[in-house]
């Protein structure tokens, strides 16, 4: 068949199709068709797809060859669209995906709380001891700050009370952007085969290490415990995860096994991916909590029951939620 | 990932066979245009925190906190928002490419996110060098976190206005043709508009074996092979006689 016929015979379905796709590609609200463009599109599609192959195949001009290219171009995204019910997906992630992926990957954990803790624990007991040894890890100034800060007879620490509330939600706002901020980048770090990760976790790790040593050798145990106590079990435990995360693209990179190390790379982010996003909303929670809770003014049994209560509940959560009754996952 | 049929060794085009059975190509967009890109969306950015700090500063503390958390959404999910959207930032969009899975489909949710929260390290140390340097080793122009999340950035191709030649007149050619030398002749009858008529004589007249004639005629000649190539003698006037006027192709 000639170029020009198979124009016209099919120009029409050719209309149709851009027609539809121009409506398509515009914002949901504008669209005349809301949902996929109904039963017409895909025989459409796979229509103009025939078309295209035989205009290959004909060698028909490059121009009407570009043309039906550039309509199964457009038209493919439309029709292998991931639609999903998104909503229901997050609540199954946060009810079960979560704790499970975490649990999948718990060698990774365990490996990401002891570059964490070990060195806050060695630190700790060092600044404890020795009163100097923290100002080889911070320099004066932030000492100083941290010193005020958690001073008890400083009872609203940076802040008039008048304007507490208002101060708090400055704090949730900062403890987000600042916490949510360095599990994201723990993660990350972990592409530079596993380095960054450990760096961050190292460092943060030797820095909380030293602050609680060297506040509790100072005798301010009763305003600085009853302040981390609660948020911790959510915001310390989420480092750790994003931490975990990070370590599977590094380990990905290291050790690839029978994959390549791109197809590795590719595997554990998405399966890491996961880890991340439950410590983000962990993290969210650990922020509301350190904003809301952590700096009122109640009494210290109050702060540690609840910091109590809030640890059991991670630790549960973590390790049994998702659990099916045969305990496979 | 769906193995490519071969591509030239220097080539930025990249084919993918859908189920349909046919290919796709995309052009693979490279660190200039992607840094153009970035640069738009960072005046963007930009601009979104500055209208963030001053209106919402107005609300004291409770504001502040806004605008923190705003901050926070601005520098790691504004990327992520148009990409699932759009499939790519307003920054993107001006420069024409866009972001896709590299088996060709729209960007997944969870590649998006990689990509973006990658985009830390691909920083590093400043100003994306680790990500230039990726672009630059890798054959697909990936930074880090497209590595990870197994993302392309191509261009939207926008196929130009057809321009087929206004010469009515059908000639067939005196030779068999091949079908690479079909193809040849009506590129040069659709892109011919858009050049200097200077020009247009120059290359018919590389075809005077061909057509025997120099000058203006010569391109009038080879437009005349072209509709041959594109109508036919005979077929394509007992078509034209049976379809109703007004009808005609674009």
């Amino acid at each position: 068949m000639r170029q020009e016929q198979f124009e016209q015979e099919h120009a029409e379905l050719w209309q149709a199709l851009e027609e539809q796709l121009a409506d398509l590609e515009q914002p949901r609200f504008k669209r005349i068709q809301k949902r996929m463009g109904g039963p017409e599109f895909p025989s459409r599609y796979r229509r103009v797809c025939t078309h295209y192959s035989l205009a290959l195949s004909r060698a028909y001009s490059p121009a009407l060859q570009e043309r039906l290219h550039s309509l199964v171009l457009r038209g493919h995204p439309h029709l292998y669209r991931q639609q999903t019910a998104w909503r229901w997906r997050i609540l199954h992630f946060v009810l079960l995906g979560f704790p499970r992926a975490l649990r999948r990957h718990s060698s990774y954990f365990w490996v990401s709380l002891a570059v964490f803790l070990l060195p806050a624990l060695l630190v700790g007991v060092g600044c404890y001891q020795d009163r100097d040894l923290i100002y080889s890890i911070l320099d004066e100034q932030t000492v100083a700050s941290m010193e005020t800060m958690y001073d008890p007879a400083n009872r609203q620490p940076g802040r008039a009370p008048e304007r507490s509330s208002e101060t708090d939600f400055v704090m949730f706002g900062y403890y987000i952007m600042n916490n949510i901020g360095i599990g994201f980048r723990a993660f990350a770090g972990g592409i530079l085969l596993g380095v960054g990760t450990l760096f961050l976790l190292l460092f943060n790790g030797v820095v909380l290490g030293g602050v609680a040593g060297h506040l509790t050798r100072l005798g301010y145990q009763d305003t600085f415990w009853p302040f981390v106590s609660g948020h911790g079990a959510f915001e310390l435990t989420a480092i750790v995860i994003c931490g975990a995360a990070g370590l599977m693209l590094g380990h990905a990179l290291l050790a690839p096994g029978q994959r390549t190390r791109l197809m590795a790379l590719k595997q554990q982010a998405a399966a890491a991916l996961q880890l991340v996003m439950g410590a983000a909303l962990m993290l969210l929670l650990a922020a509301f909590i350190e904003a809301f809770w952590s700096s009122s003014s109640l009494p210290i049994g109050a702060k540690y029951s609840v910091a109590a209560l809030l640890w059991l509940l991670v630790v549960l959560y973590l390790g049994w939620m998702g659990r099916s009754n045969r305990g496979s996952h | 990932m769906i193995p490519h049929a071969e591509p030239p060794l220097t080539d930025t085009l990249r084919a993918y066979e859908i189920p349909e059975g046919v290919r796709l190509e995309f052009r693979l967009a490279g660190p200039v245009v992607r840094a153009c890109a970035w640069a738009i969306d960072a005046a963007i950015r930009g601009l979104l925190y500055v209208l963030l700090a001053l209106g919402l500063s107005l609300l004291g503390g409770i504001g502040v906190g806004i605008m923190l958390i705003g901050f926070f959404l601005i520098e790691w999910f504004y990327p992520v928002v148009f990409e699932l959207h759009k499939g790519a930032t307003p920054g993107k969009q001006a420069m024409g490419i866009w972001v896709i899975q590299d088996n060709g489909t729209p960007v997944s949710p969870a590649a998006s996110v990689i990509r973006n929260l990658l985009r830390a390290v691909d920083f590093l140390p400043l100003f994306y060098a680790l990500g230039l340097l990726s672009m630059l080793l890798d054959r697909e122009f990936r930074r880090l976190g497209d590595l990870a999340a197994g993302t392309l950035v191509v261009y939207r191709d926008q196929p130009g206005e057809r321009k087929m030649t206004a010469e009515a007149r059908v000639s067939k050619p005196a030779v068999e043709l091949s079908r690479e030398e079909q193809m040849v002749l009506l590129a040069f009858a659709e892109r011919g508009g858009g050049l200097s008529s200077a020009r247009r004589i120059e290359l018919a007249e590389l075809l005077r074996d061909l057509t025997g004639l120099t000058g203006q005629a010569a391109v009038d000649r080879l437009y005349a092979y072209a509709n041959w190539i594109v109508r036919g003698h005979a077929q394509a006037a007992s078509y034209r006689a049976a379809s109703p006027p007004g009808q005609a192709g674009p």
